[in-house]
């Protein structure tokens, strides 16, 4: 009896695209109810597949909002599965922690001041800083730094991990130059810096890069947001 | 009800001491009611350049601790009826005051002076803290040398994020002009680009002023010593005049300025 009704019942609809496949689960059943059916249906299908050959799957879960354990739960049970490989759970719904961190991490912070000797200034996101760095003084953002000034402290971008963050100023003459786990200094004998801006980034991986800013259309072509 | 000015640096040896002396003996010969405070307990010496030190009989901290009056520690000084000073103890330490303490002293000396200087001493610690806890207003001392004008940007720092303190104002002291022409110094348009604050006034290296602080005689009395006049410049513009910069540049000749009428570098 209870078989038959959730056979009739579609909380798991399978989709193969080139990529791979795509689950759409029902959002608005008992998540334990999606769980049984997605059993049920790739128990049945996997017989269908070839051996050996390794399946990406994507999972659309609509408006359900997945704790950390549901979202476990969902993957254990697919890559339990042969050949099955959990690329991405999509969600139209996060929870508003989330979507704090999501805001901080992308918005653009101005700040209007001169970063003194001794003094730090960190942000989650992008800094927009207006005014110098002196010497002694740190700026730090998750992303970007951009100074709209002389730059002569020591500017780290990408503090948590980010290689892809930049740092630009009006004037670079800093003091050190920090992107992610890269640290590099000017030479000890420059001296000469022509007052075009420039700006520093990770190239190929390996060392930081000063060029002019123009270059960044080029290679960070993510910095547009509009 | 007067105004108090801390003079500060941040590194040791700029010049703070003698600034301060100065300033306050150009404020009293304008005729403003002034009192020096010597914050640098352990450490005194304005008293020294005063020429004052042998008239000490009680101290800040005597003050401080009730030991005595206000008035009774204030010394008189020798050449001026409105210029008085309150030296710091010598035998004890920064700690002896508290900030609190600090601020109802000057709070007190407001009433009766048009400007109470505070002497601060070297450093970011508690003596630092004393000095500027009853100061609305702030003079910081640099010398073209970059480990002073970096001790100077900490300085203005700290002073920027205390309430109650206007924004500080630069004096470049010791300024030798045959280096800064040379390049071999910081120029003074460099150190105000740099710490971007407005510029108090400008003093050369001069022998005068050493020779004066030695026998307890600022310079600021002497009006044929060009530092005299760099501080008294100084003093009229805490007095919201408006007075050029000194040129400190020496007697030029005819062919440097046929260059520079032509634009040229010399």
């Amino acid at each position: 009896m209870a078989m038959a009704q959730k056979q009739s019942q579609q909380y798991v609809t399978i989709k193969g695209t080139k990529d791979g496949l795509n689950l759409i689960l029902d959002d608005s059943c008992a998540f334990r109810d999606v769980i049984n059916d997605l059993d049920d249906k790739l128990s049945a299908r996997h017989i269908q597949q070839t051996e050996g050959h390794t399946i990406t799957v994507t999972i659309k879960v609509g408006n359900r909002y997945l704790t950390i354990e549901q979202e476990e739960t969902l993957r254990d049970l697919i890559q339990s599965k042969q050949n099955l490989k959990v690329d991405r759970i999509d969600s139209n719904v996060i929870s508003r922690d989330e979507a704090e961190e999501e805001r901080k991490r992308t918005t653009v912070k101005s700040v209007a001041r001169t970063v003194r000797s001794g003094q730090i200034l960190e942000v989650e996101g992008d800094l927009l800083l207006i005014g110098d760095v002196n010497p002694g003084g740190t700026v730090m953002a998750g992303g970007n730094i951009f100074v709209m000034g002389t730059l002569r402290g020591i500017a780290h971008a990408g503090a948590y991990g980010n290689t892809d963050a930049v740092i630009t100023a009006s004037l670079l003459k800093p003091s050190q130059l920090r992107i992610a786990d890269l640290i590099s200094r000017p030479p000890d004998q420059s001296g000469i810096t022509d007052a075009e801006a420039e700006c520093a980034y990770i190239k190929e991986g390996t060392e930081i890069s000063v060029d002019r800013v123009q270059i960044l259309t080029k290679i960070r072509p993510n910095l547009t947001r509009l | 009800m007067g105004d108090a000015i801390v003079i500060t640096s941040g590194k040791g040896g700029v010049g703070k001491t003698t600034t301060t002396a100065n300033i306050g003996t150009a404020l009293a010969l304008m005729g403003k009611k002034v009192c020096l405070v010597d914050t640098d307990i352990g450490l005194r010496n304005l008293d020294v350049v005063m020429g004052l030190e042998n008239r000490i009989i009680y101290d800040l901290v005597d003050v401080a601790e009730g030991r005595c009056r206000l008035h009774q520690a204030l010394i008189k000084d020798k050449r001026f009826e409105a210029l008085y000073m309150l030296p710091a103890a010598q035998t004890k330490d920064k700690s002896a005051v508290q900030p609190k303490e600090m601020k109802k002293i000057i709070e007190e000396l407001k009433q009766d002076y048009d400007y109470v200087l505070i002497d601060c001493p070297a450093g970011i610690e508690q003596g630092f803290q004393n000095a500027i806890a009853g100061a609305d207003k702030s003079v910081v001392v640099t010398t073209p040398e970059t480990s002073a004008v970096r001790d100077a940007d900490r300085i203005i720092g700290l002073l920027e994020k205390e309430e109650g303190i206007e924004a500080p104002k630069l004096v470049v002291n010791r300024i030798r002009n045959h280096m800064m022409q040379s390049g071999e110094m910081l120029d003074v348009d460099e150190i105000v680009s740099i710490l971007a604050i407005d510029l108090l006034g400008i003093v050369g290296d001069d022998d005068t002023v050493i020779r004066a602080s030695n026998k307890g005689e600022p310079i600021a009395l002497d009006p044929s010593s060009k530092a005299s006049i760099a501080y008294r410049n100084i003093a009229r513009r805490i007095l919201g005049e408006s007075v050029p910069l000194l040129s400190l540049q020496e007697e030029k000749g005819v062919l440097t300025k046929v260059k520079k009428f032509f634009g040229m570098r010399s």
